[in-house]
């Protein structure tokens, strides 16, 4: 390079700065348009998605929130309802079983233990939709499938710790747990349950805190398995219910369902805000995916 | 691991005096075996329960022509007539397999050029740099859900968001999402969008690479370009390595946008059949779920068989440093 005097050189990567900062604040604009526009569509009359194309309203009407709230017989707070219970039992599941595998696979000793965290391993790589045909049949063969109570098929794989992926963090997260901790423990005469429920579970909290966060927001807005196992309309959950307006094409639902819309995403997106540091390094240690 | 007390902590003493240090350690020992299965046990349920006995269902299935009316014990063998279908008479099966691997192969590099990108303008240290970050990762959090289907959908229709966008410029826009040679596309933005989640494991690599590397480089007279090139690629290619795996396997499971799109159809004109769409049609549309089982099994095959692959290629391109830093 050649010389430059110093003011030159200290305007350079100033400069250069300054030309990072422009490009982000454009790919941030770009990124947020559509969630924007969502926003600015939901409060919009019908008149005006139509003819304003702009991203706000002139005519500021929450009557799109009031109408889709009071939509489809049952009325969305009932969806609303059915989706907050499958996800707080899901994230109490998860957990729970999630925890107690993740201890013995990572802290216990015990013949195939490597085995048994071989396949379990394996079972991190296998897509859900490989198994829904024979589940759906399993369940329904139980009488579970839009029985009495329709979300069994739903929760009882998450009490029984079948998302790998809780089971492979926690298991990371408790080998950073000093070993002596255990080993002092035992020494004082605890067994592995004390150890479990005096060292382990107390010291678990960041890992419990994180699946449980992610476990809300995959729930909350899972589809795939919803779809298939729920039929009844009153036991349907906000993303199956959010479909009905698609099914019902006509135009004069479109305010309703972009106010629906941003209110289901609102739950995720007050975790977002309150845990923003949590779950973007969340990701960093664990790969996880949004 | 010897069973030697802590340092740094003396054994108690309280009122019952000294602990009957050997007996302790020695039946926690004991317990140990038994203790590893009862914590085990949900797992180990849920593994054969809902895992196990489902994949061996499921592969008995895709030999017959079962569809859920007829009961279980009177369902037909039907050998490999399922495949056979699959493979030769079904041929919106191989457009699904097209669409999906069309979808993968443009999807997953765009989406991954983009994230190391926007990774790469991150990596500095300044106040607002989580704002940023946090902002970018917001897409990739509210992820596979309905309403952001819902949303871009409506952003790509005749009279949406986009085509008032191309307007500005005069351009006349097209309905993308009704068009059978653009719908595909339109998710495949979304896909792209979504950059956050590998964004955020690239900035974590970027962070482990020693800036001691780049000043060698620069002292080499390397320019931007090089130094990227040289230092950059190859420390990050593990990151890249985990973040391919990760993302293709996720692309071939795209459903929730193409079931929103096509309301439940693959359209328009099979246009965004992805393989998972076509199976749930298969299996709880048409009610066919020898079909779809074997469907799901050769998706499985297939999932399975392009991880062997990035695994065995990769280790001409991943470069491992040998010791890691002692940070």
């Amino acid at each position: 390079m050649t010389a430059v005097t110093a003011g030159a050189g200290r305007r350079r990567p100033r400069n250069r700065q300054a030309l990072r900062l422009l490009v982000l604040v454009v790919i941030v604009a770009v990124v947020l348009y559509p969630l924007v526009w969502m926003l600015g569509t939901s409060v919009k009359s019908q008149a005006e998605i139509v003819n304003n194309i702009g991203l706000l309203p002139e005519d500021f009407t929450p009557g799109n929130y009031v109408e889709g709230w009071t939509n489809f017989d049952v009325g969305f707070g009932r969806f609303f309802l059915n989706s907050a219970m499958v996800s707080l039992l899901t994230v109490v599941g998860n957990a729970l079983s999630c925890l107690l595998a993740a201890y013995a696979l990572g802290r216990l000793r015990f013949r195939l233990r490597k085995v048994w965290f071989t396949v379990m391993i394996g079972t991190l790589l296998l897509p859900g939709h490989v198994l829904i045909v024979p589940q759906y049949i399993l369940f329904r063969s139980l009488g579970l499938v839009g029985g009495d109570w329709p979300y069994l098929p739903l929760l009882v794989p998450h009490f029984l710790a079948t998302e790998a992926f809780f089971v492979f963090l926690m298991v990371q997260f408790m080998r950073g747990i000093p070993r002596e901790l255990d080993e002092a423990a035992k020494i004082d005469g605890a067994s592995p349950y004390g150890v479990f429920r005096h060292v382990i579970l107390p010291l678990s909290r960041p890992a419990l805190v994180t699946t449980a966060i992610f476990s809300f927001i995959w729930t909350w807005n899972d589809f795939f398995r919803q779809l298939v196992f729920l039929s009844t309309l009153q036991d349907y959950t906000v993303p199956v219910a959010l479909t009905l307006f698609i099914d019902s094409t006509s135009q004069s639902a479109v305010g309703p369902m972009f106010a629906m819309s941003v209110l289901s995403l609102l739950p995720v997106f007050l975790f977002f805000l309150a845990f923003q540091r949590m779950l973007v390094e969340g990701i960093n240690t664990s790969g996880l995916k949004g | 691991m010897a069973l030697t007390t802590a340092p740094g902590r003396t054994p108690r003493t309280g009122p019952v005096g000294p602990r009957p240090t050997r007996r302790g350690a020695g039946r926690a020992r004991y317990g140990e075996g038994l203790a590893g299965y009862v914590f085990l046990s949900p797992w180990l349920i849920g593994l054969m329960g809902i895992t196990a006995l489902p994949m061996l269902l499921s592969l008995w299935l895709s030999f017959t022509d079962y569809d859920i009316l007829t009961p279980l014990s009177e369902v037909r063998w039907v050998g490999l007539a399922n495949y056979e279908r699959m493979f030769t008479a079904d041929p919106s099966y191989w457009h699904a397999v097209r669409v999906t691997l069309t979808f993968a192969l443009v999807a997953v590099p765009l989406k991954l050029a983009a994230a190391l990108g926007v990774a790469l303008l991150l990596n500095r240290t300044w106040r607002g740099v989580g704002l940023f970050r946090g902002l970018f990762y917001l897409p990739s959090l509210l992820g596979g859900s309905v309403a952001l289907a819902i949303v871009w959908v409506n952003m790509f229709n005749r009279d949406g968001a986009f085509n008032s966008f191309l307007a500005l410029f005069g351009v006349e826009g097209l309905p993308w999402v009704a068009d059978p040679d653009w719908a595909l596309q339109t998710l495949m933005v979304l896909a792209i969008w979504q950059f956050g989640a590998p964004m955020v494991i690239f900035l974590a690599g970027l962070k482990q690479v020693p800036v001691e590397l780049y000043e060698a480089a620069a002292v080499d007279g390397a320019g931007v370009w090089r130094r990227f090139r040289a230092v950059t690629l190859p420390m990050l290619s593990p990151v890249i390595f985990f973040n391919l795996v990760l993302e293709t396997i996720h692309g071939f499971q795209g459903f929730t946008a193409a079931f929103v799109l096509s309301n439940g159809t693959g359209g328009p004109v099979d246009s965004t059949l992805m393989y998972t769409l076509k199976l749930y049609i298969s299996g709880f549309t048409d009610l066919e779920m020898g079909y779809a089982s074997a469907m799901a099994w050769v998706f499985l095959l297939a999932i399975a068989l392009i991880t062997a692959v990035f695994f065995s290629t990769g280790r001409f391109w991943v470069h491992y440093s040998d010791g890691g830093d002692d940070s």
